[in-house]
């Protein structure tokens, strides 16, 4: 077997990782979707605003100390402590925790029954606001996020891989940090799925996704389940925040993330948790290969930006509800 | 009192069907067109003609266009940033490839083109509905300014990657490049605002327009009473990106002058005229009017006041920026759904009967 043949597989499973990391931010799009068929635009800036938290909390920083001291003239910026990852992560669940409370009470509440496009719509005034009130609150600076996940390459993997190819063939280089989020997310998924079958309230969940006014009508609270799936969708955040935070630092992009996730979405459907998953894998093993095999050596690189979407739109020409969508009933 | 449509007989089809039946509406639009064209020119400097009438009257054109298609026809679309990039660049090249013909008739050109393109990715709009289409026109976004920046011909081999506009004139007077004056693109703009207003009003009046709203509304439905989806929702697609096109080729050759794929056409672009169309309210002309001067406006306003006023540091007020625009969509939708367009028709319903309300 040639090198050529073994950088490819490197390639593959490398999409594969990058896959899982998309696949998390889908999550959080679909738990909404399903649970209130809010297409929740604001789910990537959630991410880069608990990640900012986590950092914030972390490290002690004052929050508004950018606006206390412009309107004040005072010079804050630190309490000068420095808190254990466990604990500020408990914390940052905690701000998203009153932030699906805040959002359930002086929007969501409001916008019932109006047409999805309008609560689509405020979803993205939502990012607006979380993208300037997070930048107010924490300052905009490039941030490093470290919870203690190992990062670089896995050593351990390139060693005993480096015997299958030739001699110009160093083994698989795989981020260890990628390596944690797979299992991260398989934890998560697999909890996920356990909580909405085995629980009382993920029953209740699974009810208002099916037919809200039915749900409502056997006495379920649709503004309980909505703070709970708000909350469930900001602490998947938190977590693919952390991991895009700790890749390449807390900053503006970490939100263009959720543009990563859609194609993802759309791909595996809008409804279904193991779709995003399958989804995932597959948007980030082609767009990987594709600009391996085709983009590098022929269009001039970067197609990475825009090949997810592609692919997805021409997948749903054949398919308009995505692989494990539920399919689209129309009556008139 | 003040706002009255009785008493406004019509005797004949040609009367009945004119493009403001109701003559008090059209008098108080053929003052402002009045003072548009006879009475601005002469007051304007550079900075309102920068920082709000030229923006204003470029992003009108494109909140129609979009409006067009969300509002009309009820296709959501995200992809207005790449679209106005194909109106950009197909002005640029076809500037540059023929100097000697008039910019106008680059401009419209550059519409029929950005049309075609429009209508090439509106194609998945006959399978795919809703959200799904939302995040398709992503696509469109997305491939249509990485082709902008990768292949080099599109912006002539320039060592920047940036196009420029030449230099132009109409008339003998300058419009494009460093020696324009602030009234020249004033009027330059306006002209093509007044002619587009024009031609969305009566298009939308017209068999397509009922046409787009019945899809809107319904399409199965429609389509049972005999609408085609296929040319409905094509020509939806098609005029709007011929707008948004236009509106894309005048931002670039008027306003910014030289311009950057990524940067001026991106996504926040695409949000921009979006926000504009629903703060103004879907489907509605003036909707796109107001919607385009609230949201030229009111940076303009808030960055005097925090940073003239007040005197914050110009990254805290962005930041700030932020959080207003976005409350202020969110409390839009929650307040008023149908937009600005709507309190007006509200203050209309008031002013008919002011004083004697009872």
């Amino acid at each position: 077997m040639s090198a050529g043949f073994y950088y490819g597989i490197e390639v593959f499973l490398n999409g594969m990782m990058a896959g899982v990391m998309y696949s998390l931010v889908a999550l959080g799009f679909v738990l909404i979707y399903k649970s209130s068929g809010v297409f929740n635009y604001a789910q990537g800036v959630m991410a880069l605003f608990a990640a900012m938290s986590l950092v914030g909390i972390q490290t002690g920083q004052v929050p508004f100390s950018h606006l206390i001291n412009a309107m004040f003239g005072t010079n804050v910026h630190h309490f000068g402590w420095h808190l254990p990852a466990f604990l500020a992560i408990l914390l940052a669940a905690g701000v998203m925790f009153i932030f699906a409370v805040l959002v359930e009470r002086l929007v969501l509440k409001h916008l019932v029954n109006q047409d999805p496009i309008f609560l689509f719509m405020a979803t993205i005034g939502l990012a607006y606001f979380m993208e300037g009130f997070g930048d107010l609150m924490w300052g905009s600076e490039i941030k490093k996020l470290d919870v203690g996940i190992p990062q670089g390459g896995n050593v351990w993997i390139e060693e005993s891989t480096a015997f299958l190819g030739g001699a110009d063939f160093y083994g698989f280089y795989l981020d260890s940090l990628d390596i944690v989020a797979a299992v991260v997310a398989v934890i998560l998924v697999s909890s996920l799925v356990l909580f909405s079958q085995y629980t009382k309230t993920g029953r209740a969940l699974r009810a208002v996704a099916d037919d809200n006014q039915a749900a409502l009508s056997v006495g379920i609270s649709l503004r309980t389940i909505w703070v709970i799936v708000w909350s469930i969708a900001g602490f998947v955040a938190l977590v693919a925040g952390i991991m895009w935070g700790s890749k390449s630092g807390v900053q503006f992009s970490l939100s263009l993330i959720a543009l990563k996730a859609l194609p993802v979405l759309m791909l595996g459907g809008f409804t279904s948790i193991p779709g995003a998953i399958v989804g995932g894998m597959i948007i980030g093993v082609g767009e990987k290969m594709f600009e391996f095999l085709i983009g590098a050596p022929f269009l001039g690189g970067a197609t990475e930006n825009w090949f997810a979407y592609v692919l997805a739109l021409i997948f749903l020409v054949f398919r308009p509800q995505g692989l494990f969508g539920d399919k689209i009933i129309e009556r008139v | 009192m003040l706002y009255r449509e009785a008493g406004d007989y019509k005797t004949s089809y040609s009367k009945d069907n004119q493009t403001f039946p109701i003559k008090f509406d059209r008098v108080a639009y053929y003052l402002l067109l009045v003072v548009a064209f006879c009475v601005v020119p002469f007051f304007i400097n550079g900075y309102w003609a920068n920082a709000v009438l030229v923006p204003f009257l470029i992003y009108v054109i494109a909140a129609l266009g979009l409006n067009i298609l969300i509002g009309y026809c009820g296709q959501l679309s995200l992809g207005t940033g790449g679209f106005m990039a194909v109106g950009a660049y197909s002005a640029y090249k076809l500037m540059t490839s023929f100097p000697d013909v008039s910019i106008i008739i680059h401009i419209l050109i550059a519409g029929v083109i950005t049309a075609l393109v429009g209508m090439l990715f509106g194609l998945p709009s006959l399978r795919i509905k809703g959200f799904y289409l939302a995040v398709a026109t992503l696509a469109s976004q997305f491939f249509l300014i990485w082709l902008f920046n990768r292949v080099p011909w599109f912006y002539n081999y320039s060592a920047s990657g940036t196009i420029n506009a030449p230099e132009r004139t109409v008339f003998g007077v300058n419009v494009t490049g460093p020696n324009v004056e602030a009234w020249a693109q004033y009027m330059f703009c306006l002209v093509f605002v007044v002619t587009c207003a024009w031609l969305v009003r009566n298009l939308t009046r017209g068999t397509l327009g009922r046409s787009w709203m019945a899809i809107r509304d319904m399409d199965i439905a429609a389509e049972i009473i005999g609408v085609n989806p296929l040319k409905a929702k094509l020509s939806a697609f098609g005029l709007s990106s011929f707008f948004i096109g236009i509106a894309g080729a005048l931002l670039f050759t008027v306003y910014l002058g030289a311009v950057e794929g990524g940067e001026a056409f991106g996504i926040s672009k695409s949000f921009l005229v979006l926000f504009m169309v629903i703060i103004g309210g879907l489907g509605s002309i003036l909707g796109s009017f107001l919607g385009a001067a609230f949201m030229v406006l009111m940076p303009v306003l808030l960055k005097n006041i925090l940073v003239g006023n007040m005197a914050w540091p110009t990254d805290v007020a962005a930041h700030f920026e932020f959080v207003i625009v976005g409350a202020l969509i969110v409390a839009f939708l929650i307040f008023e759904p149908h937009g600005l367009a709507q309190l007006w028709r509200l203050a209309k319903e008031k002013l008919r009967l002011w004083p004697f309300p009872h």
